[in-house]
Parts: C-alpha cells; sequence; structure tokens
C-alpha cells in the first residue's frame, strides 16, 4: 500500500493485467497526466544538468570545465530541453490531469489521441537528447540560418525530427483539450464559469494550435536544405536566410504565452483559494487571456529589431499593448489579495513568488520593447536575464505552485510543509542571484552565447554570483525530491478537498476513481464547490459583491436550497445511468471504503447518498 | 414536475446550460477534424509564406530560365481532376445522409479513383520535369518552393486516398447509415481542404507570374 502511487481500489475495475501494462496502455487521462508530469520533471533535471555546465563555465574567466564546441551544446540543448522537454509537456500534463477533473468529464474527448500524444515526447526527446553521440545541435534554440542549414553534424538532423515529433504530439493535444473544453462540459458549467486555468489552457491550446504548424514548416524547409540541397534559406540560390527569423518567431513569440499562460491560470486558481475571496474581476480576466492570445499573433518581429527588415514602430506599438492584459491581471491578483485572509501555504508561497518575479521579467521585457533601447541591448545578458526571470522566476514557480497544490488530488497526499517553504526560500533566493546580477552584465555589453569573458572586463564578481545562483536553484530540486519520496511512503490520508478550493476537482476523491465523478453538484457560477459548501451561509452574506452580472451573484436565492448530489439536468444519459459511473460498476463502488484519518464530511459519501434517493439507475425517468 | 419527470424538472428553468457532456451541437470527432484542418491550413500558410517572401525579395520571377512551369495542359487537368473529387466526395456525404449505402459506396469509389489518377498525374508531372528540363528540388530556392509545396500538398492527397479507402472498406461492410456517419463527414471536410489548398497552389504557382 504504501508504495504504489494509487490506492489499490482505485485502479482498474476487474484488471489482472500487470501495472507496468496499464500504464503503457492507458488511456486514462489522470494516467496519462501524470506519465507528461513525471517525463516533464526528469527533463528539468536533464536541462538543469546543462546549465549548471553553462554556469560552471562562465564562473570564472577562462576555459576550465568544457570547450567552446561542448559549451555550444550544451546552452542549445540546455534550451531545447527546458522549452520542449520540461515546461509544454510539464503544462499539457498537468491539465491533462485538471482540465476534465475542472470541467466534470470522465475523460479528455480523444483518450487514444491523448496517449498518442504523450508517446511522442519520449520518442521526440530521444531524438533531441541523443543528438549529443551525433555531433551535437550547436545552433542555438531557436535555429537561425545560414548556421542551423550549414551546420554538418548530424546531431541538428536529429533535433529537428525530434522537434516535429514534439510540435505534432502539442498539436494533437491542442485539439484534444479544445474539444474537451467546449463538448465535455457539465451541465451549468458555461464558458463564464469555467475556471481560469481551463481559460488559459484553452488560450494556450488555440496559440498552439496556429502557431506550431508554421514552425513545423519551417522544419521541414530547413530540413530539406540541410539535406536536399534546398535553397530556402541560402541567398547564393536565391534563398533569404531572414526567413527562417520570420517562420520561426511567428512560432516563437505565441510559444513563449505557451508557456506562461498556464502559469496565470494556476495562479488564479491558488490566489483566491488561500485569500479566501472570489477572484477580482473574473470577466476582465478572461478578456485579457484572450487579449494576450490574439497579441501574441502580432509582434513576433520584435525578436527582429535589429535585422533591419521589420517596420518597427507597429511592432514595438504591439509589443507595449501586451502589457495592458497582462497588468490587468496583476491587478486582479493584487486586487483579490487585498483584504483577504491570507493563508501562506507553500502554493500560495509559489504563486506570490512568482506574481513578484514575474514583473520583473515583464518590466525588463517591456524595456526590449523600446527600439533603441533593443538594439543596444540585443543579445547580450540582459535578454538572457528576462527570459530567465519570465520562465523561471514566471513558469517554473507556477509549476511549483501547481505541484503542491495539486499533489493531494493526484495522490491523496499533501506535500510535507516545512520542506516545501525550505524549498521555496531556497528556490526564491537562488533564482534572484543568478537572474538579477545578468541584467547588470547585459547593460555592461556582456554578449550571451559565448563560452568565456576577460578577466579584466570586471564582470568575474556578477557571473561568480550568477553562478552561485545557478546552483542553489538546483539544490533547491532536493528537498522537493526528497518530499515526494518521503511523502508518497507515508498515509494516504489527504482529504479530498484540503486547501477549502471552489472547482469541481476537489469534489470528488483523493485520487479521483477512473471515472472521476459519481454525481456532481449543481454548476451556478464559477465556483461550484465554494457554493455548496457555503451556499446557505453566502446567501447572507449582503456585503459580497452579488451586482447583476456577477457569476458568483447568481446563486443567492437559492443557495440554501442546494444539496450536494441533488439530480441535475443532464446528470444521467439516455439510458438513465448516471453520468460519470463506470458502466458496470455498481453505486457502491470499492472506494466508498472511508479512508482512515479523513477528517473532512466525505463529499462523495454524500453525494452518492443523494443521488440514490430520487431514482435508481436504470429505472424509467 | 413536467411530463418529463422528477430528474430534469427542478433546474429546467436555469440560465444557459452547457452543451453537456458532449449530447448537442457540432459531433465531437467533427470538431477534432476540423480543429486538425485548421492547424493543416496554418502548416501550408507557412509555405506559401516562404513562397511570397522569396518571391518579393527576387529580382525576377520566376527566376531565369524557369518557362516550364506552364498552367497547361497537366496542372489544368489535375486541377479539374481534384475538383471533380471533391464534387463526387460531397456526393458521397449526401447520398449517406439519404440513407443510400449503394450511393455512398459508388461516389467514393470514384473520389477514390480521381484522388488516386491525380497522385499518378502528379507523379508523372515530375518525371518529366526532373528528367527532361533537369528541374530538380536543388534547383535554386524556385525547385525547392515548387517541390515542397506541391510535395506536401501530394503527402495529403496521399493521406486523403488512405482516408477515403478506409471509409470505402467500412461502408462496404455496411457501417454508415443516416444517422452513423461522421467518418464520411470527417474525411469529407479533409478531402475538400486538400481541394481548396490546391486550388491556391494552382493559383499562386501557375496562374500568378
Amino acid at each position: 500500500m504504501a508504495t504504489t502511487t494509487l490506492r489499490p481500489q482505485l485502479g482498474t475495475y476487474g484488471s489482472t493485467r500487470s501495472w507496468v501494462y496499464e500504464w503503457l496502455t492507458t488511456t486514462d487521462h489522470k494516467k496519462i497526466g501524470v506519465l507528461y508530469i513525471t517525463t516533464a520533471f526528469l527533463a528539468f533535471l536533464i536541462g538543469g544538468v546543462m546549465a549548471l555546465g553553462v554556469r560552471t563555465e562562465l564562473a570564472v574567466p577562462g576555459l576550465q570545465f568544457v570547450d567552446a564546441s561542448l559549451y555550444n551544446q550544451l546552452f542549445s540543448l540546455h534550451a531545447i530541453t527546458m522549452i520542449f522537454l520540461f515546461v509544454m509537456p510539464m503544462w499539457t500534463g498537468l491539465a491533462n490531469y485538471i482540465v476534465p477533473l475542472m470541467l466534470g468529464a470522465a475523460d479528455m474527448a480523444f483518450p487514444r489521441i491523448n496517449a498518442l500524444s504523450y508517446w511522442m515526447i519520449p520518442a521526440g526527446a530521444a531524438l533531441i537528447l541523443g543528438s549529443f553521440a551525433f555531433g551535437g545541435a550547436p545552433i542555438g534554440w531557436y535555429m537561425y540560418a545560414p548556421l542551423s542549414a550549414t551546420d554538418p553534424a548530424k546531431g541538428v538532423d536529429m533535433l529537428l525530427m525530434g522537434l516535429v515529433l514534439l510540435g505534432t504530439s502539442s498539436i494533437l493535444g491542442a485539439i484534444n483539450f479544445i474539444a474537451t473544453i467546449f463538448k465535455m462540459r457539465a451541465p451549468g458549467l458555461t464558458l463564464m464559469r469555467m475556471p481560469l486555468f481551463v481559460w488559459n489552457t484553452l488560450v494556450t491550446s488555440v496559440l498552439l494550435l496556429f502557431s506550431l504548424p508554421v514552425v513545423t514548416s519551417g522544419i521541414a524547409m530547413l530540413f530539406i536544405d540541410r539535406n536536399y540541397g534546398g535553397g530556402f534559406f541560402d541567398p547564393a540560390l536565391g534563398g533569404n536566410p531572414v526567413l527562417w527569423q520570420h517562420i520561426f518567431w511567428f512560432f516563437g513569440h505565441p510559444e513563449v504565452y505557451i508557456l506562461i499562460l498556464p502559469a496565470f491560470g494556476v495562479v488564479s486558481e491558488i490566489v483566491p483559494v488561500f485569500s479566501r475571496k472570489p477572484l477580482f474581476g473574473y470577466r476582465a480576466f478572461v478578456l485579457a487571456t484572450a487579449s494576450i492570445g490574439a497579441l501574441g499573433f502580432s509582434v513576433w518581429a520584435h525578436h527582429m529589431f535589429v535585422t533591419g527588415a521589420v517596420y518597427l514602430p507597429f511592432f514595438a506599438f504591439f509589443t507595449f499593448l501586451i502589457a495592458v492584459p497582462t497588468g490587468i491581471k496583476f491587478f486582479n491578483w493584487l486586487a483579490t489579495m487585498w483584504g483577504g485572509q491570507l493563508r501562506f501555504d507553500t502554493p500560495m508561497l509559489y504563486a506570490m513568488g512568482f506574481i513578484s518575479l514575474f514583473l520583473i521579467g515583464g518590466l525588463d521585457g517591456a524595456f526590449l520593447a523600446v527600439v533603441p533601447f533593443d538594439f543596444m541591448v540585443n543579445d547580450t545578458y540582459w535578454v538572457v536575464s528576462h527570459i530567465h526571470y519570465v520562465l523561471v522566476a514566471g513558469s517554473v514557480f507556477a509549476i511549483f505552485a501547481a505541484l503542491y497544490y495539486w499533489f493531494p488530488k493526484m495522490t491523496g497526499t499533501k506535500l510535507d510543509e516545512r520542506l516545501g517553504k525550505v524549498q521555496f526560500w531556497i528556490l526564491f533566493i537562488g533564482t534572484n542571484l543568478a537572474f538579477f546580477p545578468q541584467h547588470l552584465l547585459g547593460l555592461d555589453g556582456m554578449i550571451r552565447r559565448v563560452a568565456d569573458y576577460a578577466s579584466n572586463a570586471g564582470w568575474t564578481e556578477l557571473n561568480f554570483l550568477s553562478t552561485i545562483g545557478a546552483f542553489l536553484i538546483g539544490v533547491s530540486t532536493l528537498p522537493f525530491l526528497w518530499n515526494v519520496f518521503v511523502t508518497l511512503r507515508g498515509p494516504r490520508d489527504a482529504a479530498d478537498d484540503p486547501w477549502d478550493a471552489n472547482t469541481l476537482e476537489w469534489a470528488t476523491t483523493s485520487p479521483p476513481p477512473t471515472y472521476n465523478f459519481d454525481a456532481l453538484p449543481p454548476v451556478r457560477s464559477e465556483r461550484p464547490l465554494f457554493d455548496l459548501k457555503h451556499g446557505a451561509v453566502a446567501a447572507h452574506a449582503t456585503a459580497l459583491p452579488a451586482a447583476s452580472g456577477q457569476t458568483h451573484g447568481e446563486l443567492r436565492e437559492d443557495a440554501a436550497e442546494e444539496r450536494l448530489g441533488k439530480p441535475v439536468e443532464g446528470d444521467r444519459d439516455e439510458s438513465g445511468e448516471p453520468r460519470g459511473v463506470a458502466p458496470g460498476v455498481s453505486a457502491e463502488a470499492p472506494d466508498a471504503t472511508p479512508v482512515a484519518g479523513r477528517s473532512e464530511p466525505d463529499m462523495a459519501e454524500a453525494l452518492r447518498q443523494d443521488a440514490e434517493k430520487p431514482s435508481k439507475p436504470g429505472e424509467p425517468t | 414536475m413536467t411530463a418529463h419527470g422528477a430528474v430534469v424538472a427542478p433546474h429546467q428553468e436555469e440560465g444557459p446550460t452547457a452543451a453537456g457532456h458532449g449530447t448537442q451541437g457540432i459531433d465531437t470527432a467533427l470538431l477534432g477534424m476540423l480543429l486538425f484542418i485548421g492547424s493543416e491550413i496554418m502548416f501550408f500558410a507557412g509555405l506559401f509564406a516562404a513562397y511570397f517572401n522569396v518571391r518579393a525579395s527576387s529580382p525576377e520571377w520566376p527566376p531565369p530560365g524557369i518557362d516550364f512551369i506552364q498552367p497547361l495542359p497537366l496542372p489544368a487537368i489535375v486541377t479539374g481532376i481534384l475538383v471533380l473529387s471533391s464534387v463526387t466526395m460531397q456526393l458521397a456525404v449526401w447520398r449517406i445522409r439519404a440513407d443510400d449505402r449503394r450511393g455512398l459506396v459508388r461516389a467514393l469509389l470514384i473520389s477514390l479513383a480521381l484522388g488516386v489518377v491525380f497522385l499518378f498525374l502528379q507523379v508523372y508531372d515530375y518525371y518529366v520535369l526532373l528528367t527532361d528540363d533537369d528541374f530538380g528540388i536543388d534547383s535554386g530556392v524556385y525547385g525547392s518552393l515548387f517541390y515542397t509545396l506541391t510535395g506536401f500538398h501530394g503527402a495529403h492527397v496521399f493521406g486523403g486516398v488512405v482516408g477515403i479507402s478506409v471509409i470505402l472498406l467500412r461502408s462496404l461492410q455496411g457501417q454508415f447509415s443516416a444517422r452513423h456517419h461522421i467518418a464520411v463527414e470527417a474525411v469529407s471536410a479533409y478531402w475538400h481542404f486538400v481541394d481548396v489548398v490546391w486550388i491556391a497552389l494552382f493559383i499562386t504557382i501557375y496562374l500568378l507570374k
């Protein structure tokens, strides 16, 4: 019991197959989610080791640790690994696990395509990481032509093939998420009642769907240039190297929102729960998310200011414009916390760390939108600092927030708070120590992607500080791994709703059964679980912002009568079977056994008892 | 309580509800296919963007010496073939919507034959260009663009031919009916998309000089 990942009674019913076979062939969105998350975390560790190699080399002037060729491979594959093998699969995995639960669905829309999407990740990872054995891929993560079109290493071709695989995986995943979100929502769960993590996953999926195929076409052209004598990016044959930059960044800029929008979603789930308030400005937040997605397609050339081939005022203007919806999100988070009863559990610490540090990343990004400033710091450590403030302090902090927040739902046990806080502070200090000095180095003119620097340039101290910070980030993964290890060996005694949260994923058991829900609570607002638990109290709380049009105000009149598990419209399918119950499973599902130590009311139990009252399954209705 | 019984009634007066669990609106599988076609459109948009970018930055277009890329006769013929196959594919959809399985099989057979003929003619066209005109994918950027654009389109036609073959086999087994034929609708949507891409390619490569 102690070493199984799921409680035995929650496995597949009647299955006699081994757990290895079960995990290799699963189409359950929760298991696929766990596979994604585990694979992604492994890639995080591998990419982290590459980063430490880079920082070790840069700690002091001179070439001591790696030679220039290996250095080029390390920083290139560090970026590729972190972006394509860590952050993207990690968000896909978290969304895989959580989004169907938040929607009250039993699974994704296309479960087998979901499994296919996952299994492309290890294949792509093998190609990309295997490129080390074939000369590496020392072309930077955005693979600029003509270098990428002429580098003779076979590793580059492996990298390109791996990226096409990962891209196809993400496109199929995006189709799956969009179809799930539009077709699988629980009755009453209108678009404007969807949790913000779902909204952000939706916008992210749209970005993936429309940006990844473009870079796939570019990679195909690059592959033809490299292997079949094509001339797309070769001026001697009539081609145009800047064309690659256009194609790449048309994908590359939506890509950075693909990496950060789910983080916005996670923070928007966590901040209201740990502030004991509804999210401030739900509608504004949804619109801000959608407009970031739309604007994301109109700013790609701000990565190409120095090419002289783009219309600067247009792209500078639209880049500044993106600061507006992002600013709205910041104000919404702060206003949500304002006057709330804040609890500083580890997920909230990470969310607040995200808000404070992502602000720095956002601001130094806004500097880069200023064209003359961009001319000055382009390709310096300012840019390195910016991307790491938004991706480490942004995405990584939000990923840890999400892991601490949903770990009890996925495993049935909470991660240790003390170790979590230790990890947070090491990571917080390490991140700032590693990346803040790089602002100064960039302003001082230190160029990125060079293995060495002059000892008399005055950059030694700042680089040494940065390296110490990088190692602190590396060290911070140790308390996390230890935390996961000891927690999984301990008792699975977390309540179904340990954080007193708002959204549907907490309305089922921890971890959820294969079929997710016995019955669904009625959905009358964007906080169905809050209504369920506190509806009667909230009905009398006139101080709540229940103005007309506010979604969380719509439940007040009838809230007192609402009971968990009252049959809702559409909770039975055509044959009269309750939805969410797998065929052939009796209402007395094995997971009804109370778990020792469960302190809060067992909602699934209450749900089931209530659901049975009106009519037995199979009776004509 | 209404005649529909106690289960539905209490919440019927509630505001707008979701299209719950895939029971209303567009079929989920068809939605998936349409989204996939959306991503395919962006894939070809990347290729077309490359074409127009290179064309705009070239002093002369088509490059000197390229006078054998002409719309007549073969490209115009294959365009007619593909458009005709789109018509027959739509006929197949209309036939099965009317529950006419024999009509479905007939229309699918014709569509499949036209798709295969298109592929053979494309291979023949490539053969002539490669041997008679010594024009390959490595013949400068124009050759790269020509073969990449038409080649990826041909690959998609091949994918469509496979799709039509699958639903043809399924319809021969009587798997489709007026109520249950979502695979036919999906393959038809994909086939129309492939057809539209060819029309855009034909105009771009052969007509816009």
